[in-house]
């Protein structure tokens, strides 16, 4: 074995030139599949980051999933009931303290509990309905998306206390509002409020932008005339993949529906599969054309060596060393263009970080290309280009191995 | 003397459309320290029969025993090492491979037969170069060689595991006349002192009339007596 390896080594450094050409065209090869890979990944990845970013991971409302059921119907098998008249229920999920205590002690990550209420917001005669989210500054800080997202105040100020009030800045425009304006809130109960703007965000969600408004719980609470009520839990988890088993489990021991992000965007993430069976054709593609490049330059250097073949058979090799010998050979072409390869997908992954777009739409937002840094990247397109590269030495090389020697040596000059 | 190579109704049809016959019902046997020409018109299968004999082709019928073993039943393997300990081969052009220096041409049979050490492989690689007067080119590549360099490198090479029997297929085909005396007289040089059995195809009378035997083929039959 040790001679087809040094023989295997001495033709490749002896065509030096050849050599060098079918390394770059597996390395070629190798390195765009990886770049492509980095950014078709990349781009999802960052898709899905900025959905996960924006949600809560986990959101408890006091809705259930189902109709309540009738006593009947857990007695009897098969029940009809007509006329019935809904229960009027309290709204609000039912001892708050206690749930959050529990959620709390076991729930790997950030819990808020808000108060979701719609009211009509008024200022110098105008009208927009708005969701007025009641929270608590210290726990909204580790849920909520527009923390980060203020264009004049900012989400501290809730903290100071009374009654103060954020709101989307297209809302604010719609309504005329400026920041230290005092807006009046009516809510669906009748109840109306007034409250000081100390701060404007802009998340580039324009629902939100336009329909959100958020105040301490308590005033909410109050505008809602629902004392110590909250209907909705938010939560942050620390690995957001964890959240549909999280939900389940809040659901099932709890009742209230309880939605993992995931649910709540199963349309986008089932885009998300379609797109994915895209990238992974879009690269299996440049795989597939580098393997046929590969496989095209491996087979003709194994193909000019047709001759040496019938040679060394003459001198005693089996048609096995043979076989060996070619296949060695791709794949050794294989490595060397394989590990070109890594080297040139991950400077042209680098080169693509640094590439910074400016965004149209805002004028002084940069963005830079998504890209996915993954080891598996690597490892796919180098298995990819071996496998051709073995392909490409062994399929030749079998053909030229049992190829009557004395044909070649007879026609050969 | 005792029987190397023996042929009994030894046969090779082409299997094309229309079949042809390369060589037909051979009988013949060869013995030790024997000079043999193969003789004949072209296209007599001269060259087809040193094929056979040499392991390289398989006959369609017939039978050939080398040092009394029937290479019949061998399979691809046991072919190729018959061909690695018993034969060497010569042929019209020298078949170096163009990457390997003189001596590692000629080492790599050895290495494959892989009985003696690297360093006793190195040595007698020098050795039988140096002995066909190639003491000083033992690590040219074939093509900073002559031609005759080349053909003497090649003879080394099928002397490399020491084998019996050398089969030549036109040694001198495309040397001029001073490199084929020379290597002509290094074949016969193998047989009369190395006592190698030497069986080479010409069609140079006058060589074949300075060899020990003479076979003549005529359209794939031996013609004549031998």
């Amino acid at each position: 074995m040790r001679l087809i390896l040094e023989i295997a080594l001495t033709h490749i450094v002896g065509r030096g030139r050849q050599t060098i050409v079918a390394i770059l065209g597996v390395a070629v090869g190798v390195g765009f599949s990886i770049a492509m890979a980095a950014l078709m990944q990349g781009g999802q990845d960052n898709f899905v980051e900025q959905l996960v970013n924006t949600m809560p991971h986990v959101q408890i409302t006091d809705e259930q999933r189902h109709a309540r059921r009738q006593p009947a119907e857990t007695v009897f098998d098969a029940v009809a009931i007509f006329g019935l008249r809904p229960r009027d229920d309290r709204r609000g999920i039912i001892n708050p303290t206690a749930v959050l205590s529990w959620l709390r002690g076991w729930v790997p990550g950030r819990i808020a509990p808000n108060l979701k209420t719609q009211a009509v917001i008024r200022y110098s005669g105008r009208d927009v309905g708005a969701s007025v989210i009641g929270v608590e500054p210290d726990t909204e800080r580790g849920v909520s998306p527009i923390v980060d997202d203020f264009t004049e105040g900012s989400f501290g100020a809730l903290d100071a206390g009374g009654n103060n009030i954020i709101v989307g800045d297209v809302m604010a425009r719609r309504l005329g509002a400026n920041l230290g304006n005092t807006l009046t809130a009516v809510s669906s109960e009748g109840l109306t409020r007034n409250f000081k703007i100390v701060g404007l965000f802009h998340t580039g969600t324009t629902a939100r932008d336009e329909g959100e408004a958020y105040v301490l719980l308590k005033n909410a609470q109050i505008l809602s005339a629902r004392p110590n009520a909250i209907n909705d839990i938010r939560i942050k988890l620390l690995d957001p993949n964890a959240a549909p088993p999280i939900a389940r489990r809040i659901e099932a021991e709890f009742g209230y529906k309880a939605v993992a992000w995931q649910e709540a965007n199963e349309s986008l993430l089932e885009a998300l599969v379609i797109r994915n069976v895209i990238m992974y054709t879009v690269v299996a593609a440049i795989m597939l054309v580098a393997g046929f490049g590969i496989f095209n330059i491996i087979s003709t250097i194994t193909h000019e060596k047709a001759r040496d073949i019938a040679i060394m058979k003459s001198l005693g090799f089996a048609e096995g060393d043979m076989r060996r010998l070619f296949l060695l050979e791709g794949v050794s072409i294989g490595f060397a263009g394989s590990a070109l390869g890594w080297l040139l997908g991950f400077a042209m992954v680098y080169a693509l970080s640094l590439v910074r777009f400016e965004l149209a739409a805002t004028g002084q937002e940069m963005t830079k290309l998504p890209l996915a840094w993954s080891l598996l990247h690597y490892i796919i397109a180098a298995a990819f280009a071996l496998g051709s590269a073995a392909v490409a030495g062994y399929l030749p090389a079998r053909r030229a191995a049992r190829l009557n020697p004395v044909d070649i040596v007879r026609g050969a000059t | 003397m005792s029987t190397l190579i023996e042929t009994k109704s030894l046969t090779r049809v082409l299997a094309e459309t229309v079949p042809v016959t390369l060589v037909q019902d051979i009988t013949l046997s060869i013995g030790e320290r024997e000079f043999v020409a193969i003789t004949g018109p072209s296209g007599s299968g001269k060259s087809s029969l040193l094929y056979l004999l040499g392991l390289l082709d398989r006959p369609t019928a017939g039978i050939l025993k080398i040092a009394s073993r029937d290479t019949g039943p061998m399979d691809e393997e046991e072919r190729a090492r018959v061909r690695l300990s018993m034969i060497g081969f010569v042929f019209q052009f020298h078949f170096l491979l163009p990457e390997f220096t003189a001596r590692e041409n000629v080492a790599l049979p050895m290495r494959k037969h892989g009985v003696l050490s690297r360093a006793q492989i190195h040595d007698r690689a020098g050795d039988l170069l140096g002995s066909l007067g190639l003491r000083d080119h033992l690590d040219k590549r074939p093509d900073q060689l002559s031609g005759g360099q080349r053909q003497r490198t090649a003879v080394a090479r099928a002397l490399a595991n020491d084998p019996p029997i050398i089969f030549a297929d036109e040694p001198t085909g495309s040397l001029d006349s001073e490199n084929s005396e020379q290597v002509f007289s290094i074949l016969q040089a193998l047989v009369h002192e190395r006592g190698k059995t030497v069986v080479a195809v010409t069609h140079d009378l006058d060589m074949a009339a300075r060899m020990d035997r003479r076979i003549n083929l005529i359209d794939g039959r031996i013609d004549g007596g031998t």
